[in-house]
């Protein structure tokens, strides 16, 4: 494809089939981890490859790394059968055959042009319930995937544009909330509906070869684009690594370890360090490493576009035996805190190697925090949800207070729904003092939720992380404040043994949990931060003054006002 | 006051760089447009300017206002030091938003909220979600924080406490104790102005109003006593974000119901034109500097949003016409990326420096200097009058290194490309309000209005498949023009949420029509006249698990037994709206009623739009100007240029041709003819049909 302004036109044309799809399921969908927190994704995928060749701009980040995977196990899986029509539409959730945790299920629709494919149109979306020990899905004491949830492989849930009821059957009969799950489901095929019409428009339009010609076009110059970004980084070998607290069963820290290297026109991003495979659920495929990765380096390099062109000038050195390239039936289900740190390790690598470029750690856990319950009437609850933190300082500011996850847009709901929903009552929803990593540019400031129980009793489920290892900072930025989970008992409060992870803790009426998240890393020397700033940030409460003389090195007179000469004395000491 | 002789309408809008008004002398037949410089810093200068340069101010009857003071505030935040009085343990609720970012990618984002964390005080309260106060209010406790606020400077205050939607008993009386101390009226009440489910849109909405209160207050009263201390006896009425118009009352007790105030003005009188020549089905296009705004009027209605952000984390809660905004302006500047794809925007040179063509310092190409390079814009008049010419070789220059060369391209097609790529962008966001909410783009005309659209609608009815288009006759003063048509609307909203089998429907009917008779009240006090009044009825109706709502419409009347609302009524409307909007329904799931809403419109009179027909004299021989080179489609053409104002009703024009009006080019591609209707509108069309 030779023609530049057909080929921008092209794009844009083709992204907004893809948000299009995006948009649809978030305004249908039952369960709020969708409609809310964006927790899906929508695309189109090479017919042969599964490459991802476009995917919407609203989903949520991971996935535009993951997808092609669930795609390419669905072109798999039709070779092997040979009974591919049009109007098929396959569904599954196998986690190690196309990415991320039970929780996600993909549908793939082989799009067809006079009789053969032209390209895939996928969808997947974080159902509300899929099975398992715990509601919702987060069980952290899980040893093996069935204890996380049903597992569907790619089955054909449309065939030739027949829907065959007995798989939703089967799916609801395996849900604590088989209502949303059928919502959801809905939705998604709606999406895939809506996406398959517009799309069929477009080729009409322009003619199904320049569409195609314009889809490898970009891919390669997403290859071009991102050796051009590799081209301005200084070459060598930059390790980083960092640490879970623990996988929910066994309390030792496991490694994630990254040795980057930096060649002209290529990255090798080498896992061999990290721990091998683990007992709990915080393993992940192969394909989940790659896919955040992927979220990393975009976070890095803002203008690569999202299809799969971007990761072609990257090798991925995982071994098999580590706990970040995991098969069945390995519990993959914390799976959001292991990408968490893979993309913190990758912050910390680049750091070394461009540190203009980067940003201190994010708080680095996805906390999902469940609440589950009988009321009076005898009818299930379950408050399910994932809680905020800080961004990290960088090059050009102070962090965001109470961010979302860099693997995530979503939002949190707000606390008037979840009190009308849910028998709890929150006490305190807050931002955590001290919390943000310190620095010349400060980390954002993790966040304090209180939540006391209105009915006779609720189990409460956590699967956090960042309980003792904090998010670090970049370019001699100081760590954020770690995770701090309390629950009080008729005894007085508890902290979780397994630091941020406890299962089916019972609450009592009128008994609270208490959630205060990290902050962001800092970003620079705190001892390089403007005094006039640290004083700000006390006098807003952003910061202590016990914080403010102990890692900036600026000490407050009575009234709030740097004390000038106190100040350049502690700083002088710590630089002697 | 009015004095005998007073029966002038005006319409006021002023903008960023110019204030536009209209003045209406309707049992007259006449009227008159005047342009003025804005005056910044004290917009109410410029304006009594713009209305002298017109009419003596003894003569007009209505003066109809839209105003950016609120959205300039807004935007560049010189709103007043404002203070926050909420519950213990939820200071920070206006900070934490709802745990977003600014952008997907890149973690780099920043946010600092227009009220310090050290004005948002707390207090002991509480009421739960079913509306029962746990914790009474202690008044002292709110008079020793208003104390507090007012010597730290405060100037504003709002008071929010969470769940006052359901029950705002504590919020009254907390408002009750502050009145003992606050010594201005700059108070706003979470309950009062939105009372909504959602703390933090709720509270954004409450102290983004507070945050205005001040400045929007203090300049309609400065603007009404100059009108005054100048013979002016009659009524000043300020337009809402809704399309409506307001009192000056409302307006500063309101003020955050302005933020759209100066577009959506332009919105209605787009919608009154085309309804009048017979298109009741209408896109709206108009380009700025920086951005292209678009909205969609279906069925003579316009589509409203329920809110809407001002930058990142300011949600401005309150029904507003739908604006999709996009950074495709006359200053986006094109590039071209590290993957040799060709860019427009979102980067803008604005108009200060602007384009590079304006000499002012920029130099990197933009949309506008590609169209002065196609030979589109006359660059030795250009519109605006700020400039005496445009500098063609320097934009020459500026293309051929920035985009040309890196392509591979001559100058021209270089041009070209920046402007299909650019239409392509406008494209997409004409099929994102039309085709993406289910609406047949044959069905629609494009409007454009403001200075630049027109320069590009002719390609967008072709690239999106639109029927044609239609140039207002005055596209530059269309806000001003919308003013004068304005209907006055007062908006109602209060959160329901019940299970559709469990509501109380008797009492949401009482409910609403008491809601609908407070608008008429409204409307009564207001003193202006009307022809008559409507009542529109809403829900907010979701299927029980899903947390986005569908607006479901009310075939409703208040009459003699209530509104006539039934279980089986509003079963059978959600049914309705929700296959418009997603196709399939759901057995057997229960339905949810979250929010009622009503809308209560007094219908101003409309005056007869033939009165900007051209004049009957008027002809295509004296409109001809010659002729120009454009170039389009690879090669030059040589394309009729034409006076448009001077165009007779029924003139048809081919083409290639160029139309020159003072605040407003045309541009007709070959493929494309136009023709002049019996109010002055332009019509484009296809010349081989669509």
């Amino acid at each position: 494809m030779t023609d530049p302004i057909l080929l921008a036109v092209l794009k844009g044309r083709l992204e907004q089939v893809a948000d299009e799809m995006d948009a649809t399921l978030f305004r249908s969908a039952f369960n709020p981890i969708i409609a809310e927190a964006h927790d899906a994704s929508h695309g189109l995928y090479h017919a042969e490859t599964g490459a991802t060749l476009v995917q919407g701009k609203s989903g949520l980040p991971i996935f535009v790394g993951a997808m092609s995977f669930a795609v390419r196990a669905v072109i798999e899986k039709a070779r092997r059968d040979g009974d591919l029509a049009d109007g098929d539409v396959y569904i599954f959730n196998d986690p190690y055959d196309g990415g991320t945790h039970l929780s996600d299920f993909k549908l793939v629709r082989p799009f067809f042009r006079e009789g053969r494919v032209f390209c895939h149109l996928a969808s997947v979306g974080h159902w509300h319930d899929v099975g398992g020990n715990v509601p919702g899905n987060y069980n952290p004491v899980a040893t093996e995937s069935f204890q996380e949830g049903m597992l569907i492989p790619p089955v054909k849930l449309f065939r030739r544009g027949e829907l065959n009821t007995d798989i939703v059957d089967i799916l609801k009969a395996n849900s604590r909330l088989p209502l949303s799950l059928y919502g959801d489901l809905n939705g998604q095929i709606n999406a895939l509906d809506l996406g398959a019409r517009r799309l069929a428009q477009l080729l009409d339009e322009f003619g199904d070869d320049t569409v195609r010609a314009a889809m490898a076009e970009l891919q390669r110059r997403a290859a071009m684009l991102m050796r051009a970004n590799i081209a301005e980084l200084p070459k060598g070998r930059y390790l980083a690594e960092d640490f879970l607290d623990n996988d929910g069963i066994d309390d030792t820290p496991l490694r994630i370890a990254l040795d980057l290297v930096i060649e002209k026109d290529r990255l090798i991003l080498d896992f061999s360090r990290s721990s091998p495979a683990c007992l709990g659920p915080v393993n992940i495929a192969r394909s989940t490493a790659i896919a955040s990765c992927y979220v990393a380096i975009k976070h890095i390099f803002r203008d690569v576009p999202a299809n799969a062109g971007v990761l072609e000038p990257i090798e991925f050195v995982i071994p098999e035996t580590s706990l970040l390239s995991v098969r069945a039936p390995r519990p993959v289900g914390g799976y959001t805190e292991t990408i968490l740190r893979v993309i913190d390790v990758v912050f910390q690598a680049f750091a070394q190697a461009s540190p203009e470029r980067v940003n201190g750690c994010a708080y680095g856990t996805i906390n999902a925090l469940s609440l589950a319950g009988h009321r009076g009437s005898g009818q299930r609850w379950v408050m399910f949800s994932f809680f905020g933190g800080g961004h990290g300082g960088h090059p050009e500011g102070d962090g965001l207070n109470h961010g979302n996850a860099p693997i995530s847009t979503a939002t949190i709901p707000p606390l008037e729904i979840l009190e009308a929903a849910y028998p709890v009552r929150f006490t305190q929803w807050a931002l955590r003092p001290d919390s943000g990593g310190p620095g010349r540019h400060r980390g954002g400031l993790g966040a304090i939720y209180e939540i006391a129980l209105l009915e006779q009793s609720a189990d409460v489920f956590l699967f956090g992380e960042r309980g003792r290892f904090a998010p670090p900072g970049v370019a001699s930025g100081g760590p954020a404040l770690p995770n701090v989970f309390t629950y009080e008992t008729d005894a007085g409060p508890r902290h979780p043994p397994m630091a941020s992870k406890m299962v089916g803790i019972r609450l009592r009426q009128g008994q609270r949990v208490r959630l205060e998240t990290p902050g962001g890393g800092g970003y620079g020397p705190a001892r390089e931060r403007e005094p006039e700033r640290v004083a700000e940030d006390v006098r807003l409460g952003y910061v202590t003054r016990e914080a403010a003389e102990r890692d900036y090195g600026v000490r407050l007179d009575a009234d709030g006002r740097v004390d000038e000469a106190a100040t350049a004395r502690m700083r002088k000491a710590v630089a002697a | 006051m009015k004095g005998p002789r007073a029966s002038l309408v005006v319409g006021v809008d002023v903008g960023g760089t110019f204030t536009d008004v209209f003045f209406l002398d309707e049992a007259a037949r006449r009227f008159e447009i005047a342009k003025v410089p804005s005056t910044r810093g004290d917009q109410a200068r410029g304006f009594i300017d713009g209305l002298k340069g017109g009419a003596r101010l003894a003569d007009i009857a209505t003066v109809v206002h839209g105003t950016t003071v609120g959205t300039n505030a807004l935007l560049e935040r010189k709103g007043a030091l404002t203070g926050v009085i909420t519950t213990r343990g939820f200071r920070d609720v206006l900070e934490m938003r709802r745990r977003d970012r600014p952008t997907t990618w890149g973690l780099w984002g920043q946010f600092v909220p227009i009220v310090p964390r050290d004005l948002r005080l707390e207090v002991g309260e509480r009421t739960l979600a079913d509306g029962t106060v746990l914790e009474p209010v202690n008044p002292e406790e709110v008079r020793e924080a208003a104390r507090l606020l007012l010597a730290h400077g405060a100037e504003a205050v709002s008071i929010i406490f969470i769940n006052a939607y359901a029950n705002g008993a504590n919020e009254e009386a907390a408002l009750a104790a502050l009145a003992d101390v606050w010594p201005n009226p700059h108070v706003s009440v979470s309950s009062r102005i939105l009372p909504e489910i959602r703390e933090y849109e709720r509270a954004s909405t409450a102290s983004l109003n507070a945050y205005l209160q001040p400045v929007v207050a203090n300049y309609l009263h400065r603007l009404q006593t100059r009108l005054r201390e100048g013979g002016f006896g009659g009524e000043v009425l300020i337009v809402q974000s809704n399309g409506g118009v307001m009192s000056v009352e409302t307006a500063g007790r309101l003020p955050v119901r302005t933020a759209l105030s100066g577009p959506a003005a332009g919105v209605i009188a787009c919608g009154h034109i085309a309804r009048a020549a017979g298109h009741p089905n209408v896109i709206t296009c108009d380009m700025g500097g920086t951005s292209f705004d678009v909205s969609l009027i279906a069925g003579g209605e316009s589509v409203l949003a329920a809110q809407t952000s001002i930058g990142f984390g300011m949600i401005v809660r309150t029904p507003m016409i739908e604006i999709t905004t996009i950074g495709a302006g006359g200053g986006s500047i094109a590039w071209i990326d590290r993957g040799g794809l060709l860019q427009i925007g979102p980067e803008s040179a604005g108009s200060d420096p602007g384009p590079v063509c304006y000499g002012l310092g920029n130099t990197r190409p933009t949309v506008t200097d590609a169209n002065v390079v196609l030979g589109r814009i006359n660059a030795a008049r250009p519109i605006g009058g700020k400039l005496a010419a445009l500098d063609v070789e320097t934009a020459r220059e500026a293309i051929r290194l920035h985009v040309a060369e890196p392509l591979g391209l001559g100058i021209e097609a270089a041009a070209e490309a920046v402007i299909r790529v650019a239409n392509s962008r406008m494209a997409g966001a004409i099929r994102l309000v039309s085709i993406e909410r289910g609406h047949n783009p044959r069905d629609f005309v494009a409007m454009p209005f403001g200075g630049g659209g027109a320069l590009h609608t002719g390609a967008l009815i072709k690239e999106v498949g639109l029927k044609s288009a239609l140039v207002p006759r005055f596209p530059g003063v269309t806000s001003a023009l919308g003013c004068v048509i304005a209907d006055m609307r007062h908006d109602f909203v209060r959160t329901v949420n019940r299970l559709l089998d469990q509501l109380d429907v008797a009492a949401l009917d009482d409910e609403m029509g008491a809601l609908a008779a407070e608008g008429e009240r409204l409307l009564g006090q207001a003193g202006v006249g009307f022809e008559g009044t409507v009542a529109g009825f809403e829900l907010d109706m979701s299927y029980l698990g899903q947390t986005h709502t569908v607006a479901v419409p009310l075939d409703a009347a208040p009459g003699l037994t209530g509104l006539g609302l039934t279980r089986d009524g509003i079963r059978a409307a959600f049914e309705a709206a929700y296959r418009r909007a997603f196709g399939r329904l759901l057995d057997g799931v229960a339905m949810r009623v979250l929010n009622m809403r009503v809308a209560v419109t007094g219908r101003r009179p409309k005056f007869d739009l033939t009165l900007l027909a051209p004049r009957a004299d008027a002809s295509l021989q004296a409109a001809a100007k010659g002729s120009r080179p454009v170039f389009v489609d690879g090669a030059w053409h040589e394309a009729r240029v034409f006076a448009r104002l001077e165009l007779p009703i029924g003139a048809i024009v081919q083409g290639p041709a160029v139309l020159e009006q003072p605040d407003s080019t045309i541009f007709l591609d070959p493929d494309l003819r136009g023709e002049v209707d019996r109010f002055g509108n332009f019509i484009v069309s296809r010349k081989e049909g669509p």
